[in-house]
């Protein structure tokens, strides 16, 4: 079976058309599972205290800390980010602040 | 020509899987399958076959071995008996919803404890729901046939399912036997090549295998594998019929001995058939009408085939040789009931004797004490008691 056959599964997949035993079939669909409602508390990012050092960026367990062409981070992806505050933790100059979700 | 041989049911095995020259045999030692991967292991070190040997540290490890190799894209075998399946427990499942097409020999012995080395069939019954195709053999030609069969029934594309292929523990397995081999050369083109259309290496199209399956979508892949065993009846039918041509050897969903003028019979599986054909060849000289049902596949359970087939008979003794300490009937007897209940066929009286557990001698006059109770129940309509136990000493 080529990639081209398998249907992405996606919530409205039925049984007859998901890949057999759960397979992935296409790498990276997890960006497909938007994990961001689970979060009860928010990271802000308060872009006037960011020195763009980027040590948050590589301890996000979600990729949800965007880096853009320049490799300059940009907002939180709000889709995925479940809000666990390691990226709160981890910034040096108090540039994100961590609030409960409304 | 085939071949005349006097194998064990173990070496039986052993020879078939030889003949299939599988990818990968991972298997951990337990009486009374320790002799297959102690032949396998042979074959490997002789170079007869080109299968990696994995000599795992436990079952569980053996299983897992088997799921790796399998969602590699490669056909992985194993064997084991009692207390070695039920640490794969946990991998059975896992080989099932993945759609792994594993080909087990399981060697029917008592699910410890008490401990107890001895056949009788509360390993394989307790994984009747795990999700495998189970295949039960009366005979070593039986086993050996089953296992030519299994890989090509588990990985028909409409099933892609584990099989286990089961036979009773010392029995079968180490009782020697006359048995018809195929040639080397015709097993390779019966059995083919194994092609899944998704696998681990082919590296031009990555997949990931066992993810994270909540709510949203578990339901969607159980109503799938359900399906798969649903088509799995009709392919095991496909496949033995081909057997069938090639080697005379005629295998169905069960068999039925003497039942056409019948009026009772007994639902039997693995050796102990073989006895009861024995018994009711004796009654038949006696002009008692007596026959028998031998399962061949118990999962899928072939419920409308049984139900039909059992309609026409005035009492029925369903035998268990495992109890399901459910205080309602061994594993065999609830299938064969709830199928008749489904079906709505109420005819046959249909009552339940579990028998050799641990072992037990089953001999021919237990049996001819069961078709003597059911030509009773049959002739006066009444039954005493449904549930009952067949050599015990009360």
């Amino acid at each position: 079976m080529s990639k081209k056959e398998v249907k992405i599964i996606g919530p409205d997949v039925n049984w007859k058309e998901i890949t057999p035993g759960g397979v992935i079939a296409e790498p990276g669909n997890a960006e497909y599972f938007k994990t961001g409602d689970w979060r009860s508390m928010k990271p802000v990012w308060k872009e006037e205290k960011c020195k763009q050092c980027l040590l948050c960026y590589p301890v996000c367990p979600d990729t949800a800390i965007l880096v853009n062409e320049e490799g300059k981070r940009v907002d939180f992806d709000f889709d995925h980010c479940k809000g666990c505050g390691v990226c709160v933790e981890v910034c040096p100059f108090k540039a994100i602040d961590f609030v409960e979700e409304d | 020509m085939a071949i005349r041989e006097r194998l064990s049911g173990n070496e039986a095995v052993a020879v078939a899987m030889k003949q299939i020259n599988p990818d990968v045999v991972a298997a951990f030692p337990i009486t009374p399958s320790t002799e297959i991967p102690q032949y396998f292991s042979n074959y490997v070190a002789d170079g007869i076959v080109d299968t990696e040997f994995v000599a795992v540290e436990s079952e569980h490890s053996a299983m897992s071995a088997c799921v790796g190799a399998q969602a590699a894209g490669g056909r992985a075998m194993t064997a084991t008996s009692a207390n070695g399946l039920a640490l794969m427990w946990e991998i059975l499942y896992v080989a099932a919803c993945s759609r792994l097409p594993i080909v087990m020999a399981c060697v029917n012995r008592t699910m410890s404890g008490p401990l107890n080395i001895h056949n009788d069939h509360s390993d394989s019954m307790g994984a009747r729901d795990s999700g495998w195709i189970q295949l039960y053999s009366e005979n070593n030609q039986e086993a050996y046939d089953n296992m030519l069969m299994a890989n090509r029934i588990g990985e028909h594309p409409d099933v892609m399912l584990p099989v286990m292929v089961c036979q009773d523990g010392f029995i079968t397995s180490h009782a020697i036997e006359n048995i018809e081999l195929l040639e080397d050369e015709k097993v390779k083109e019966f059995v083919g090549e194994y092609n899944p259309k998704l696998h681990l290496l082919d590296k031009d199209n990555p997949i990931s295998v066992g993810p994270l399956d909540l709510q949203a979508y578990t339901f969607e892949h159980k109503r799938q594998q359900a399906e798969a065993m649903r088509n799995a009846k009709r392919v095991v039918q496909e496949v033995s019929e081909e057997f069938y041509k090639l080697t005379g050897r005629k295998y169905g969903l069960f068999e039925e001995y003497k039942t056409e003028d019948a009026e009772v019979v007994t639902v039997i599986l693995n050796s102990t058939a073989g006895t009861a054909k024995y018994v009711v060849d004796e009654l038949r000289k006696e002009g008692k009408k007596v026959g028998l049902i031998k399962p061949r596949l118990y999962r899928p359970f072939p419920v409308d085939e049984i139900a039909n087939a059992l309609s026409k008979f005035k009492a029925v003794a369903v035998l268990d040789k495992s109890d399901s300490f459910n205080g309602a009937g061994g594993p065999l007897f609830t299938d064969v009931t709830s199928a008749l209940y489904a079906k709505g066929v109420f005819t046959p009286k249909v009552v339940n004797y579990i028998y050799g557990l641990g072992g037990r001698d089953v001999r021919t006059d237990d049996i001819e004490f069961v078709y003597n109770k059911i030509l009773e129940i049959a002739a006066t309509g009444k039954v005493d008691s449904v549930y009952n136990y067949l050599g015990v000493r009360e």
